[in-house]
């Protein structure tokens, strides 16, 4: 069933998709940045990906273009899951909002843009979320301090 | 503050009858306590059961939770608190009217536990004083009630403001 799917899927974007992979029963597909919007529509308006599920990052210190900007989505017609990814650089880490596909990447892409710095490109609300503002930085990025505090109240001076 | 050392040994009716209404006096605050449930995380599940009927924190007349800091002098941090959440906790305490106590409940509210990172808050006690911890992950319901009781013999010892030579 979802073999079938996977297959279409991959027929159908085989000239878009880098990598097209079947990983832990997700299809996981590699693309690039200019071609998401189109992408995430043929899944969508095709193949009845109708669930947004989350948008995430994954940070690679080492490696150019440094990160891994990952969406899921869910097939509620065929209860399948697929995986989009695509790399965007430390210099230039823009990507195209899916709140024109999806209302719900609103908010999602809001936390993406709070941890990862990962700017979504149309998304005109991009305030903090789940930190506050004024915070510095961005938490979830390997070069961030792993201690590193930033108090909204200023500390007590407490005898030793 | 240990205010009984301070006072003159009783040496006759009058003094003996002062240091028993010091002591009633005592007696009638410990079992007075008006909590504010600051309740953040995980612990709030043990704050639950260590408060309803199998171990009923009302037995100490600690159980009467007030959902403003106005009318409440017992502040129960309860769980995890983030710098985000910190300005909130700072306004809770600052709204509570003096005589008031603080407890940080569990090892979050005590030092921030296992969460060493950008966003919890190091123990209350880096904005907030604290009376007493209960540390724990989660805490006993035991070893809340014990520690209730340790805040209670304090408040019994303690001189309330009211207790005057007028009075």
């Amino acid at each position: 069933m979802s073999d079938a799917v996977f297959e279409q899927v991959r027929e159908h974007l085989a000239g878009v998709a880098q990598e097209a992979t079947v990983a832990h029963g997700v299809l996981a597909l590699l693309v690039e940045p200019a071609h998401l919007l189109d992408v995430v529509r043929a899944l969508k308006d095709t193949f009845a990906f109708d669930m947004f599920l989350d948008v995430t990052a994954v940070d690679w210190p080492e490696r150019e273009p440094r990160f891994d900007v990952v969406w899921h989505f869910y097939s509620t017609r065929h209860f399948v899951r697929v995986r989009v990814k695509t790399r965007v650089p430390l210099a230039d880490p823009i990507v195209d909002t899916l709140v024109t596909l999806y209302g719900s990447a609103r908010y999602m892409e809001r936390e993406c843009h709070d941890m990862y710095g990962i700017v979504f490109r149309g998304n005109d609300d991009l305030r903090p979320i789940l930190l506050y503002e004024g915070f510095e930085g961005h938490p979830l990025r390997k070069d961030y301090p792993k201690q590193k505090e930033q108090p909204l109240v200023p500390y007590r001076d407490v005898k030793p | 503050m240990n205010t009984q050392a301070s006072r003159p040994a009783p040496s006759g009716a009058f003094e003996y009858l002062t240091t028993k209404k010091d002591e009633f006096v005592g007696w009638a605050r410990k079992f007075s306590l008006f909590p504010y449930p600051f309740v953040t995380a995980c612990c709030a599940m043990e704050f639950m059961s260590v408060s309803s009927t199998l171990y009923d924190t009302d037995r100490f007349g600690a159980a009467l939770p007030r959902f403003t800091p106005r009318q409440s002098d017992l502040l129960m941090v309860v769980g995890t608190v983030t710098h985000k959440q910190a300005p909130i906790l700072k306004k809770v305490y600052e709204q509570m009217c003096e005589p008031k106590w603080v407890i940080a409940f569990g090892v979050c509210a005590t030092s921030g536990g296992f969460y060493q990172n950008y966003a919890a808050l190091p123990g209350i006690d880096k904005i907030i004083p604290v009376d007493l911890y209960i540390p724990g992950c989660p805490p006993r319901p035991e070893m809340v009630i014990d520690g209730i009781m340790k805040l209670q013999d304090r408040i019994a010892r303690d001189r309330h403001p009211i207790i005057n030579e007028k009075f």
